[in-house]
């Protein structure tokens, strides 16, 4: 399970072809429906690599993320929509609030290990959903939060999708770069080397305790970051964006895409944000061609599609390889 | 006077809660022992019991009692299948595979119910009437005294079949070493089986039985599995008394803290004690600190 396949050399150059790519893509959308659900990919990539970051580089599992996405984006659209305060100073006090929330309680949560570290999370996760819920007078209680304003620089306010898309994917680019470079680092280094044992890195001398809070406060700053992103792009939040399902969902994207790959992180996000808006046309039944869907894919590729794609590829090809011949029996 | 009256009550229907939750976190704690799965379909068999009661009993008019058992069966057998077409097909497969597998047959459940009977809340008729019992001052339903009963019954059966027949003390051997008890000639995979079996059949009765009191839809297993959960953690993911244990105390001190504190934190306050257990005693309340192989 490593973070990075190549050197570093070929990891900067796959990032740059990933860049390429994203930048260019909305030339061919020309806009419309699709590129306002692309910005939805950039802000699940954030989470998502973040999550990896501590679930694939670091093997600590977590199942409340979505409470560090959640507080970013309450933090920014409290602070804008109720005390009119810059946008951009907002992400930044939200992303600081963020990290030293993460610090503080990673101490006790990341002494725990395996299922328990799964259920603190967890917990965690729902305790700060129902503080969103019931802080009524602060963020609006379940029907939510609205009146926050877009982020915006020099004179151009980020008010419509092909903005946003730029914006949100330039942070998701930035988020991508500094994970690659954080794993190629000695940080990276040693966090796989805890993943593995984490009594061997002890005795190598790695400060394993405060390794994983260090991650963890990272994983949450990144988080941090997509939520007030969330909060000015779609300028209006509610508690369900940010539960226990998101958590899971979360989850679901870093191992569909493939555990450990940043760029599996991204493959995740898009298919599971994807998939529903396609189902879309299934109605009510899209829940359960989404269980079916999620069932399937984890069944039969659980590697994560960065190596189930490949590995389907091939044996297509080999099977029709070997098919054709026995055609021209017939 | 008054303020002990209302502890004895908020006491009573929070030990029948924390019954339900114990026989979550036991169905937990079963299927982790046996597999090293955390089944986060465990809440959607809970939900099941319910639905299936219901529409045995009020849509094709059953009786009551046969309804129940249909229900039961009914989600054991779901149960059972999932095991076959999604857990068992996967040899090798890494715990966590195994647990997103879960997830998603907990969101095809939860979509099929959907589907099958629609998004509102309905209640199941009492077992026996609606006159509450007056006990100190505290009232209680019939119901609560049948939640006691069936709960017992389900624990000391399930103790009995776990430390006297052989399939349960072949499940328990599975828990301690798999290879080992395959080379003794266990059937690991029959006992996966089991446990699934055993898990589903005991989150349908937890369903059942809470049904009438709390009302019952095609969502109420998310928060129901999460509690079980949380009572097999106290108890240290055992698969006895330490997680029953563990659901009783979260249902008292969860029923405490909403009447004596705040209705709208009651599902956090489950949490807190949780987290509150976990940081003092990182393996459980009844959890025995384990030295770690190298």
């Amino acid at each position: 399970m490593k973070f990075l396949e190549g050197s570093m050399k070929q990891e900067l150059a796959k990032f740059f072809v990933f860049a390429a790519a994203v930048f260019t893509a909305p030339v061919f959308f020309k806009g419309g429906y699709i590129v306002n659900v692309l910005v939805f990919v950039g802000i699940y990539t954030i989470l998502a690599v973040a999550l990896n970051l501590l679930l694939g580089l670091a093997g600590q599992i977590s199942l409340g993320q979505a409470a560090f996405f959640g507080l970013g984006a309450y933090i920014s659209g409290v602070l804008t929509a109720t005390h009119a305060a810059n946008p951009w100073v907002a992400m930044v006090i939200a992303a600081i609030a963020v990290g030293i929330i993460a610090f503080v309680l990673g101490f006790p949560i990341l002494k725990l290990k395996g299922h328990y570290l799964a259920m603190a999370t967890l917990g965690m996760g729902i305790i700060v959903y129902i503080i969103f819920n019931e802080t009524v007078d602060i963020t609006g209680g379940p029907s939510g939060l609205s009146g926050i304003p877009n982020l915006s620089i020099c004179g151009i306010i980020f008010n419509t999708d092909m903005k946003n898309y730029y914006l949100v994917w330039s942070f998701a680019m930035a988020t991508i770069l500094l994970s690659v470079n954080l794993s190629a680092s000695r940080i990276g280094r040693a966090l796989r080397a805890l993943h593995d044992s984490e009594v061997a890195a002890r005795i190598l001398g790695v400060n394993v305790r405060l390794l994983k809070v260090q991650i963890f406060t990272i994983s949450g700053i990144f988080s941090a970051l997509a939520g007030s992103l969330y909060a000015h792009t779609v300028q209006f939040i509610s508690p369900a964006s940010f539960g226990f399902n998101v958590s899971i969902e979360l989850l679901t994207m870093v191992i569909i895409g493939g555990l450990g790959s940043i760029y599996g992180s991204f493959l995740g996000a898009a298919i599971l944000t994807l998939l529903p808006e396609l189902f879309r046309t299934f109605q009510d039944y899209d829940i359960v061609v989404y269980g079916i869907v999620l069932i399937v894919i984890t069944m039969f590729m659980p590697g994560g599609l960065v190596r189930g794609v490949p590995l389907l590829a091939r044996f297509l090809l080999a099977k029709v390889k070997s098919g054709l011949p026995s055609e021209k029996r017939v | 006077m008054e303020l002990f009256e209302q502890l004895l009550q908020y006491t009573l229907s929070g030990l029948s809660t924390g019954a339900i939750y114990a026989l979550i976190g036991l169905g937990f704690a079963i299927i982790y022992n046996s597999t090293s799965i955390i089944n986060f379909a465990q809440g959607e068999f809970v939900m099941l019991g319910g639905m299936l009661t219901l529409f045995f009993h009020i849509t094709l008019g059953l009786y009551l009692p046969l309804a129940v058992v249909l229900a039961v069966v009914v989600a054991t057998a779901v149960g059972a299948l999932f095991e076959r077409l999604a857990i068992s097909p996967l040899k090798d497969a890494e715990p966590i595979i195994l647990v997103i597998i879960t997830i998603g047959g907990s969101i095809l459940i939860r979509g099929v119910a959907m589907l099958l009977w629609g998004k509102d809340t309905h209640a199941l008729p009492m077992f026996s009437g609606n006159e509450p019992i007056i006990l100190m001052g505290a009232a209680m339903m019939p119901q609560n005294l049948w939640i006691f009963g069936i709960t017992l019954i389900i624990i000391t059966a399930n103790r009995f079949f776990f430390h006297h027949s052989i399939s349960g003390k072949a499940m328990r051997a599975c828990s301690v070493n798999r290879i080992a008890s395959r080379l003794v000639g266990i059937d690991v995979k029959r006992m996966m089986l089991f446990s699934f079996v055993i898990s589903s059949a005991m989150g349908a009765a937890a369903g059942i039985i809470i049904a009438p009191l709390t009302m019952t839809s095609y969502d109420v297993g998310v928060m129901l599995g999460l509690k079980g959960f949380c009572a097999a953690i106290i108890g240290g993911m055992s698969g006895g008394m330490g997680t029953v244990a563990g659901g009783l105390i979260v249902g008292v001190l969860e029923s405490l803290g909403a009447g004596l504190i705040s209705s709208g934190y009651k599902d956090a306050i489950a949490f807190i004690i949780l987290l509150i257990i976990l940081f003092i005693r990182p393996q459980g309340l009844f959890g025995k600190g384990e030295a770690e192989r190298v």
